[in-house]
């Protein structure tokens, strides 16, 4: 077959030639970087990286140590508590503008404008807003209601739960996008069969439209999940690790053991960790999206 | 009680913009109603409001004698079949027949029963363990014709089922939809805007238009005796030859031409002076031998052949207006060539030029 299909590896040579910068950096920076974090996180780097190979001790270390332990549990709850409603509250508000209200566009852009701020400026306000001296508590007791006490980020216990306020406020308008663009792609004539079938709507939304959203699902779960695992400026600009270590994060503990403690073995380790924690989502996305395409054709 | 379906001076307006206007139509039990319109002529629409997926603004709907006007579709004892056949791709077509019926509660025997009906009777039985991503067009629309039949009911309706198919699976599915009724007798509903479709499958079609049906008839009553000059170019492909002339006594006078309209049928007996539309459809004019016989004969210049395998079709003139005159497929012309072609009054229709309506 001399004269047979030309070899895919030389079709569009030009286009080829011209990402191939852009490969490279991709593979040296990103490739490159993580693999030079894991080998040196097996190292007992101080200031500066060395290589003076100390085992598993980074680890030991990391495992050990009470503040990495909390921000493993803050980032259980903060991601558990995030996910579910910033899920349940995207696909409500999605649903309800679905249903053809008025104003849409504007609603629509109220509620994803929180998602064009930064992270330090939502976790200003929100810091500002639940101030217990000029914020909701101090309103609302202004208002008559003396005894009224809502100050969560003075709380050790549920300061976390202040953040994640701030989190789904900002989080909430992308995934209702995302939804509210699953939700127009279904088609209108499925709607009307259904109700002539006499499906109730909530049975239409979680039998019928929901599983017909599934790509969209899973996009917006990547989307979240990562958002969630690498979640450190809201942290910084809202309540700075604290009441205590109360609501510190891993990112945050990477940045700080690297660029604080000077403890890079400590900052390697960890973010190591955290590489982990996203492959662990992130690969058996890639294999439901991609790998199982062949298949369904 | 012989009407399945009764619409009664039914509106529907999407805010100011007045969709249907005092629409009556009377459905008899087990006939095949098509409506056709062009595009955009609220067939839909009607379809919609018969099913209950739109709220009327005025007017009444019964269905087998039940006043269903403000029923909800599932209560009013339809079945509808869409465009987008409108499946529920996350299901097997099993699922997809039995959902409805699941959700209705009714008990398992019944809805294997149902379901190993329908599928025979469509011939869907291999498919039903596949989704319907896994199905062609033709097989998808069989399973939402087989959600429809499930559902037991005495009126289905169609929106424009066959609109996605190509031409040779359409022709086949049309005759399937017209075997299932004869051997169903259910009352169908069936909205296209394709003639053929039209005419192979009614009993009675409503021709519409801006909202309004402008025609209910038989599909023999509306290519014969069509009531307005709007259905007469409408229906029938090529369509009617529109001459604009005269009518004096019992001759229409057209340019320097007079054709005798003895033979015709007056709807209220002849006028005897007005301005006036004939309309000739291509496949009535005869042309060869069969001239003789006709009661007008003209020449005209072939200006254009178009041969579509089984007949010829040549433009031409006819004393300065465009004409088409429809030939056998075999029959030998060349443009340029003179033509003796020949007209019968009985088979054309008159329309007053002002009011568009027969004479
Ligand atoms: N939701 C709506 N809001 C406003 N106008 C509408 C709406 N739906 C339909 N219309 C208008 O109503 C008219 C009739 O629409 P309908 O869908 O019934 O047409 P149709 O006869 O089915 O046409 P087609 O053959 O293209 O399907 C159209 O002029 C359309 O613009
Ligand atoms: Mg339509």
């Amino acid at each position: 077959m001399s004269n047979g299909r030309p070899s895919q590896l030389f079709r569009n040579k030009s286009a080829k030639i011209a990402a191939i910068p852009m490969i490279v950096t991709a593979l040296f920076v990103f490739v490159g970087g993580t693999a030079w974090t894991v080998v040196y996180s097996f190292t007992k780097s101080g200031l500066l990286p060395r290589l003076k190979w100390v085992g598993l001790d980074q680890y030991e270390r990391l495992w050990s140590t009470n503040r990495w332990l909390v921000s493993i549990e803050n980032l259980i709850i903060y991601g558990l508590c995030m996910l579910v409603l910033v899920f349940v509250i995207g696909f409500i508000l999605a649903a309800l503008i679905d249903q053809k209200i008025r104003f849409e566009n504007t609603v629509r852009t109220i509620i994803l404008y929180p998602y064009a701020l930064s992270f330090v400026v939502t976790g200003l306000v929100w810091q500002w807003i639940l101030n217990p001296d000029f914020g909701i508590q101090s309103i609302v007791q202004g208002l008559g209601w003396e005894s009224f006490a809502f100050d969560p980020l003075y709380n050790a216990d549920i300061a976390i739960f202040g953040v994640l306020i701030a989190g789904l406020w900002q989080g909430s308008g992308l995934v209702m996008v995302l939804m509210l663009a699953g939700l127009r792609g279904v088609d209108q004539e499925v709607w009307k069969a259904a109700r002539i079938d006499g499906i109730p709507a909530w049975k239409t939304y979680i039998f019928i439209v929901i599983p017909m959203m599934r790509p969209v699902f899973i996009t917006t779960l990547v989307l979240v999940v990562t958002g969630i695992v690498k979640i450190y400026d809201l942290i910084v600009a809202q309540t700075g690790g604290g009441p205590g270590v109360s609501t510190e994060v891993p990112a945050k503990y990477v940045y700080d053991m690297m660029f604080r403690a000077n403890n890079l073995g400590q900052g390697f380790a960890a973010s190591t960790m955290m590489l982990l924690t996203v492959a662990l989502v992130v690969i058996p996305w890639a294999i439901l999206e991609f790998g199982g395409s062949k298949n369904r054709g | 009680m012989n009407n399945s379906v009764e619409i009664k001076n039914l509106d529907l307006e999407f805010g100011s913009v007045k969709v249907l206007q005092n629409l009556n139509l009377e459905i008899g039990k087990g006939e095949f109603l098509v409506l056709l319109g062009s595009s955009g002529c609220g067939k839909s629409t009607l379809l919609n409001c018969i099913a209950g997926l739109l709220d009327v603004t005025a007017g009444q709907i019964h269905i087998n004698g039940n006043n269903v006007t403000w029923s909800e579709p599932s209560e009013r004892g339809i079945g509808m079949v869409f465009q987008s056949y409108a499946l529920y791709p996350q299901m097997t077509v099993e699922g997809n027949l039995s959902f409805g019926l699941k959700n209705a509660k009714l008990p398992k025997t019944e809805i294997a029963q149902r379901i190993k009906r329908a599928s025979e009777v469509l011939q869907i039985e291999p498919l039903l363990k596949r989704k319907p991503a896994a199905l062609s067009g033709g097989q998808r629309q069989r399973v939402a014709i087989g959600r429809a039949l499930v559902r037991d009911v005495d009126v289905f309706l169609f929106d424009e089922p066959l609109s996605n198919l190509d031409a040779k699976l359409r022709a086949d599915l049309r005759v399937e939809i017209k075997r299932l009724h004869q051997n169903l007798e259910n009352t169908m509903i069936y909205v296209t805007h394709d003639q053929i479709e039209a005419m192979t499958l009614a009993d009675r079609i409503a021709i519409m238009r801006g909202g309004q049906i402008m025609q209910l008839g038989t599909p023999d009553e509306i290519y014969g005796q069509p009531i307005n000059k709007y259905v007469a170019g409408f229906i029938g492909s090529p369509s009617m030859n529109f001459l604009d002339g005269r009518i004096k006594g019992r001759e229409f006078e057209f340019g320097d031409l007079s054709i005798p309209m003895t033979g015709y049928n007056f709807v209220n007996g002849s006028p005897t002076d007005s301005e006036t539309t004939l309309g000739i459809r291509p496949e009535h004019v005869v042309t060869g031998e069969l001239v003789g016989n006709a009661p007008f004969q003209t020449d005209v210049t072939v200006g254009l052949i178009e041969p579509t395998g089984s007949d010829t079709l040549v433009d031409c003139e006819l004393a300065g207006t465009p004409f088409r005159v429809r030939m056998d497929g075999q029959a030998k012309v060349s443009v340029g060539e003179t033509l003796r072609i020949g007209l019968n009054p009985s088979r054309a229709s008159l329309f007053d030029k002002q009011t568009e309506l027969r004479l």
